[in-house]
């Protein structure tokens, strides 16, 4: 700061070379008179005296700048200001004797009007929330329609031509998101099957059902735990990359570049991100699957007293075909729905830095949002059509 | 004798393997409109970068003002700069992009701060546009609210990227204007990089050329006078548009 310790000592000097007299003459006329080399240091110091000076309505003053021999821009910028207010205020005020050396950067600056208050936004009322809340809903789900309307259009050429999708793009998208994932989806796995472990333990003590703990840990790692959990994982690291990228992208002209040379975002872009996550995920779950049970196993084995062969053949027999299934169906939707939400918010995002960091956030929220609610449907009819 | 503000000495520039410019010498001195041009790819924004303290040399010094751009101070920068793309605070307004250097290199109360950004923002030839977002201006509009960011310290040295780039011929033009009103009537300094070749031979005093074959600089004057009488074929090519085989 100008003003900070090894600067201030500088700022008093200047203070004391800056000096304003107001003298009065007769007629209503007064002069204020400046003294002194005015800098931007003295800004402060110089708007305070001239926030002192109170002329009355319908009298003049005349600014004297004949002892100013140098000023830079931001102080003839505060005096024409100073003038401008008081010329609001019904006083004459103009400045007299300038001298040569100041005549073009007060010509320059001179132009000064009243600076401006700022305009307040007035707060919104309620109906006016309400309105413009569901007009920009309405807005996004037509967004969100049109973009899997292209989605499709896109799928369906790709089927068609398979050669014109972007293929190139597959294999680092999926090493990316799935193969860099599987130090943290295996850790992350194992620590939630210990915590259902240990969760259960006690209670499965009590009541003599030690061996059950590897039924609980078994089937709800599989079929819920599991899917999800990668699903969040991806979500958290994949799907928030896609939106940033896709978002930057977009805002850096680059997505129209694409458009210009004959290939839109859908066939280059977004489905090989689709297609990757799709691949990527049921892989994933399988390794969450294998570590939530050997969470479970440790907890059993040193918890419980269980043997792991005990704990393996319990799991094997508690365990179906259709339980692993039903959370691989899972994992492959949650693959398509975290990349198709998240390249949406990122293909929506505009205004700079901001509106891709605010699509991100978007994206990774209403991806979690989608994860639950279909993991829900995906329970619901699972259980109603006699799957599981 | 005019004073040196910008001395650049034995300067090689670039990055790992890569060397854009090497042994590089020049000065540039108060009063200077001074342009850093030559083709694509020839370091013209590193070097500007360089000056400005945001690259490290690999080899060779530059003072400016007397100090190291590089030696981050303690005090307000020496210095404004207009990045390419204006590089105004998306989240801030204009006005606030403006008066983010008066806020916080100096004391002064925030209606004082207004009105030397509105005064600045004049002086650039925008009007009302203090309390709009960055994201509502044009491209042109968006350089002179950077230009007028670079002079809020009252810097007497002002380092422009591209200042034309991207802009139709009268936009350009009149950001041309201004930066010749800039150096006439206030004096400023300034390091223009551009390859805008009307606007080199309207606003230059002085410039170099950067070549990217020799990684070197291949010619230093003024530009009028280089592009009506340099021999250099190279220089004589850039200055009337010549393909470099046919040069």
């Amino acid at each position: 700061m100008l003003s900070e310790p090894s600067q201030s000592t500088n700022l008093r000097r200047h203070a004391q070379a800056l000096r304003i007299e107001l003298s009065a003459r007769d007629s209503g006329e007064s002069a204020l008179a400046v003294h002194g080399d005015l800098s931007l240091r003295q800004g402060a110091l110089l708007w305070s005296q001239l926030r002192e000076q109170h002329p009355a309505p319908g009298s003049t003053l005349h600014i004297d700048l004949s002892d100013v021999h140098s000023a830079d821009g931001s102080t003839i910028a505060l005096l024409t200001a100073f003038r401008a207010e008081l010329h609001e205020a019904g006083v004459k005020c103009e400045f007299v004797g300038v001298t040569p050396e100041l005549q073009e950067i007060v010509r320059l600056y001179g132009g000064g009007s009243k600076p401006s208050r700022h305009r307040r936004r007035r707060p919104q009322g309620l109906l006016d929330q309400v309105g413009h809340a569901t007009l920009a809903i309405l807005l996004e789900g037509q967004l969100v329609i049109a973009f899997f309307g292209q989605m499709l259009l896109g799928a369906l050429n790709a089927v068609r031509a398979p050669r014109t999708m972007n293929w190139k793009e597959l294999t680092p998208t999926m090493e990316r998101a799935g193969a860099d994932a599987v130090p943290i989806v295996g850790l992350i796995n194992f620590l939630v099957g210990m915590v259902i472990g240990l969760q259960s333990a006690g209670q499965l003590k009590r009541f003599g059902a030690d061996i059950f703990m590897a039924d609980l840990v078994g089937i709800s790692v599989v079929r819920e735990i599991g899917p999800l959990m990668t699903a969040i994982v991806v979500c958290g690291r994949t799907g928030a990359a896609f939106a940033a990228e896709l978002g930057s992208m977009k805002t850096n002209e680059e997505i129209d570049a694409l458009r210009t040379m004959g290939f839109g975002p859908m066939r280059f872009l977004v489905m090989p991100r689709a297609l990757a996550l799709m691949l990527v995920c049921p892989l994933l779950t399988l390794l969450a699957d294998v570590a939530g049970c050997v969470g479970g196993l440790l907890v059993g084995t040193t918890r419980l007293d269980l043997t792991s062969i005990g704990y393996f053949n319990e799991t094997q027999r508690a365990v179906h075909m259709h339980d692993i299934s039903a959370g691989l169906i899972k994992s492959v939707a949650f693959g398509l729905v975290i990349a198709l939400i998240s390249s949406q918010q990122g293909l929506a995002a505009s205004g700079g830095a901001e509106g891709v960091g605010r699509r991100t956030t978007s994206a990774v929220v209403t991806t979690l949002f989608s994860l639950i609610v279909i993991d829900a449907i995906f329970t619901v009819f699972f259980e109603a059509s006699g799957f599981l | 004798m005019n004073t040196v503000l910008i001395k650049v000495e034995d300067l090689t520039m670039g990055w790992d393997t890569v060397v854009l410019q090497r042994h590089a010498n020049f000065v540039v001195e108060r009063g200077d409109v001074f342009v850093i041009l030559g083709g694509s790819g020839c370091g013209k924004s590193t070097m500007l970068r360089h000056l400005t303290g945001l690259e490290a040399p690999l080899d060779g010094t530059i003072s400016v003002k007397g100090a190291d751009p590089k030696v981050p101070l303690l005090g307000p920068p020496a210095f404004g700069v207009m990045f390419q793309s204006g590089a105004l605070l998306g989240s801030l307004t204009v006005g606030e992009n403006v008066g983010l250097p008066l806020s916080e290199w100096t004391n002064l109360p925030k209606d004082a701060v207004r009105a030397i950004v509105e005064a600045k923002l004049r002086l650039v030839g925008l009007k009302d546009v203090e309390d709009k977002l960055p994201s509502e201006l044009s491209g042109g509009m968006k350089k002179r609210a950077a230009i007028a960011r670079a002079m809020a310290l009252e810097s007497d040295l002002l380092f422009l990227d591209e200042p034309s780039a991207g802009l139709d011929p009268i936009t350009a033009a009149e950001l041309d204007d201004l930066i010749i009103a800039l150096n006439r009537d206030l004096g400023l300094t300034l390091v223009v990089v551009t390859h805008d070749l009307e606007s080199i031979a309207r606003i230059g005093t002085r410039c170099i050329m950067l070549d990217r074959a020799t990684t070197s600089i291949i010619a230093e004057g003024d530009p009028r006078v280089l592009r009506d009488t340099s021999p250099d074929v190279r220089v004589h090519g850039f200055f009337h548009r010549l393909a470099r085989d046919v040069a």
